[in-house]
């Protein structure tokens, strides 16, 4: 009581900074507490345990390098890290260009736009299981599109990606895409929404193209919504994993497997937590090798300039 | 009358009750077919007959599916009162925790290690002495399942043998019927891969490389002769696009496929399709060409509870399960073996009479799962899925295999 009222014993600014919004800290410390335990230490605690010859129950007998060597001399990995190569930058690259041009067109003021809106976007309410077995359906040669242009008479057609091990992986990027592309295309709409119509009016007093202003001028002034979609959009690609075993279930044989895939089924199926671990460590790196150079161009760049 | 019935049931009620006041316990499994779940029936219909009552715990999808969440409810502190596993060395590393009840004294009161047979099955439930699984059946993979229909169309006598069926599989496929149906999928393909080893390679070479993980004899030539053997199957099942095991026996059923390599459950679906073994389809233990069977199948293993009413309710159920009665009826059920020689199946069909004949003359073999753990299952399994799908070498394969065996555990 006494110290309150005593007008002599302020504290200093510092401490008082650290107690600023004391009520919003001390709201966030669950939060906080939840990520350094679940994430950071989950994180740190599974590639500890990769280094060891875990089975079905972690143990700590040291096996060094062992696992990591077995990993990147199994076929299966190579194909997994493959596979996840050619998914990964073409989502990437499709869905921003179709959402962005989809969305550009839901911009240029048509007429049943929001009909057409929640047409693009219903896909992403359904779950990548659903939607795995759909297009496992619709591209099943003996009932899918395959048989429907066959009945139309073109006879000789064949449209089977997903026996063919050199093409399944484009068959689950096709089902991948219908189902990702519909939220991007939403993320898009509202940025170009949020472009100021002062911008096109002076483009247009300018004399420059539609498509050129969307490139030289619109694009570049929503960089937040793409790098929000670039997050959604890569996040989605590294937890690859319900759509395939929906689809494909990873075949045929080993053609479609995905690195995540790999990691459930050797630490769960095979019972070799150490294998997986070691699977989910380099997934971890893959994560980290791209994400490093982005947060020090995004963050460390604009602490200089 | 009927008052009298009602103090007999209330006085025998009343005698019962303090044998095992009505304990609920919560059985996982994933018997989730048809023929399966009218099987786990029988075991249920049992025990609630005890005055206890069967939580049924069904887990869909296959073993694959359900065994992580089995296992993770019991290490994560959750343990169903009993619960499916394959005997073998599945549960090998939840022993050695300690998280397993041990059933000797109930095996010991039981007389299992007289009744049980073969005893192999017994044996693979027991570390460092002790007992900790019931063996409920009996399931073999090395058959082969041959469709008259097909043979017929094409005009040929159904095969006795696999070395006939590869003969008269030119003449199927001239008569536009795929030879050999084959699901897509790992644990299909290494199941055709192990029917087709004891058949070629004999079962001494087979012995020699499963169980005793011998490296040279895998990359040796009677394992030369079973992946030519392999690429030849693959050529003759080229056509087979489905997934699902029971999707390729329905290729047989129709006489779309001439046979099928798979499990003495698949018979389950010729029955429920209403076919009559030996006229509508065939069914050759060993392929016809070895009178030898694995044992692999089905247990019951109890995680260990704190509560004592719990226990010996799970030590109830432990006997209960390998009791003739509930035996005969569970496995004529399921169309699986009995695990005990004693008990009278004479209502079993041709092929189940076929295996138990085999089971008696004493041709069995350990099962994989007995013999391999699930890690160098699993890499075999990805093994064959890459060699049945692609075009892979049989002296590749060959090598890999060899490497795999060598370094097995």
């Amino acid at each position: 009581m006494t110290v309150i009222s005593d007008p002599h014993v302020q504290p200093t600014k510092r401490p008082r900074r650290l107690f600023k919004n004391l009520m919003a800290k001390l709201a966030s410390i669950p939060m906080i507490l939840t990520a350094l335990v679940v994430f950071v230490g989950g994180t740190a605690w599974t590639v500890v345990y990769s280094f060891t010859g875990s089975r079905m129950l972690p143990k700590t007998n040291w096996v060094g390098l062992d696992q990591y060597e077995r990993l990147w001399n199994s076929d299966r990995w190579i194909i997994s890290i493959t596979n996840l190569g050619i998914y990964g930058s073409c989502s990437l690259v499709l869905t921003l260009v179709i959402g962005f041009s989809l969305a550009a067109c839901l911009d240029r003021k048509i007429r049943f736009e929001s009909a057409f809106r929640s047409i693009f976007l219903y896909p992403f309410a359904l779950s990548f299981v659903v939607t795995g077995l759909a297009w496992q359906w619709i591209l099943n040669p003996d009932f899918g599109v395959q048989s429907i242009v066959r009945g139309w008479g073109w006879e000789s057609f064949v449209f089977n990606p997903l026996h063919d091990a050199n093409t399944v992986i484009y068959g689950l990027l096709i089902a991948g895409l219908w189902q990702g592309t519909g939220l991007i295309m939403c993320i898009m709409l509202a940025g170009l929404r949020g472009i100021d119509e002062d911008i096109w009016k002076a483009t247009r007093v300018d004399g420059i193209g539609t498509i050129k202003t969307y490139i030289v001028v619109i694009i570049p002034m929503m960089r937040p919504v793409f790098i929000t979609s670039l997050v959604l959009i890569a996040s989605g690609i590294i937890k690859l994993y319900d759509l395939v075993v929906a689809q494909t279930g990873g075949g045929p044989g080993l053609a479609s497997e995905v690195p995540a895939k790999y990691v459930i089924e050797y630490m769960f199926r095979a019972q070799n937590l150490g294998q997986g671990f070691a699977a989910s460590t380099m997934m971890l790196c893959s994560v980290v090798v791209i994400l490093i150079p982005w947060a020090y161009l995004e963050f460390g760049g604009r602490k200089r300039g | 009358m009927s008052k009298i019935l009602k103090s007999l049931l209330v006085s025998s009620a009343l005698v019962a009750a303090p044998a095992s006041q009505a304990i609920e316990l919560e059985v996982t499994h994933w018997w989730t077919s048809g023929g399966e779940a009218a099987a786990v029936s029988k075991f249920a219909d049992a025990w609630n007959a005890t005055g206890n009552s069967w939580l049924d715990g069904a887990i869909a999808g296959s073993g694959g599916t359900a065994r992580p969440i089995i296992i993770s409810r019991i290490l994560g502190g959750d343990p169903m009162a009993a619960t499916q596993l394959n005997h073998g060395r599945q549960a090998e590393e939840l022993i050695e925790a300690g998280l397993l009840l041990d059933l000797s004294d109930v095996a010991e009161a039981g007389g299992w290690a007289d009744i049980v047979n073969p005893s192999a099955l017994l044996d693979s439930c027991t570390l460092d002495g002790k007992i900790y699984c019931v063996p409920v059946n009996i399931h073999s993979a090395q058959w082969l399942w041959l469709s008259h229909a097909a043979y017929e169309n094409a005009g040929l006598d159904v095969p006795n043998d696999w070395n006939e069926f590869v003969a008269s599989a030119g003449k199927l496929q001239a008569a536009g019927t795929l030879p050999l149906a084959m699901g897509q999928q790992g644990w299909q393909q290494n199941l055709a891969f192990g029917a087709i080893t004891i058949a070629v390679a004999g079962t001494e070479a087979w012995r020699e490389v499963t169980v005793n993980k011998n490296a040279e004899v895998a990359a040796g030539p009677e394992y030369a002769a079973v992946f030519e053997a392999m690429v030849n199957a693959r050529e003759l099942a080229s056509e087979s696009n489905v997934q699902d095991w029971n999707q390729a026996t329905n290729m047989v059923i129709t006489g779309t496929a001439g046979a099928q390599l798979m499990g003495d459950w698949a018979q389950g679906e010729f029955a429920v399709a209403g076919q009559v073994e030996g006229v509508d389809y065939s069914c050759l233990p060993g392929l016809g060409l070895n009178d030898i069977l694995d044992t692999g199948g089905d247990a019951f293993y109890f995680p260990v509870n704190d509560d004592p009413a719990i226990t010996a309710a799970q030590k109830e159920l432990a006997a209960l399960l390998i009791s003739p009665e509930v035996q005969v009826s569970f496995n004529l059920a399921k169309g699986s073996l009995p695990v005990r020689g004693d008990i009278d199946m004479s209502s079993a069909n041709g092929c189940m009479q076929k295996g138990l004949k085999i089971l008696a003359s004493g041709g069995i073999l350990p099962s994989g799962d007995m013999s391999l753990s699930a890690d160098t299952q699993t890499q075999i399994e990805d093994l064959m899925a890459q060699f049945w799908s692609g075009d892979m070498s049989a002296a590749d394969a060959q090598d890999d295999y060899a490497e795999l065996i060598a370094k097995a555990d």
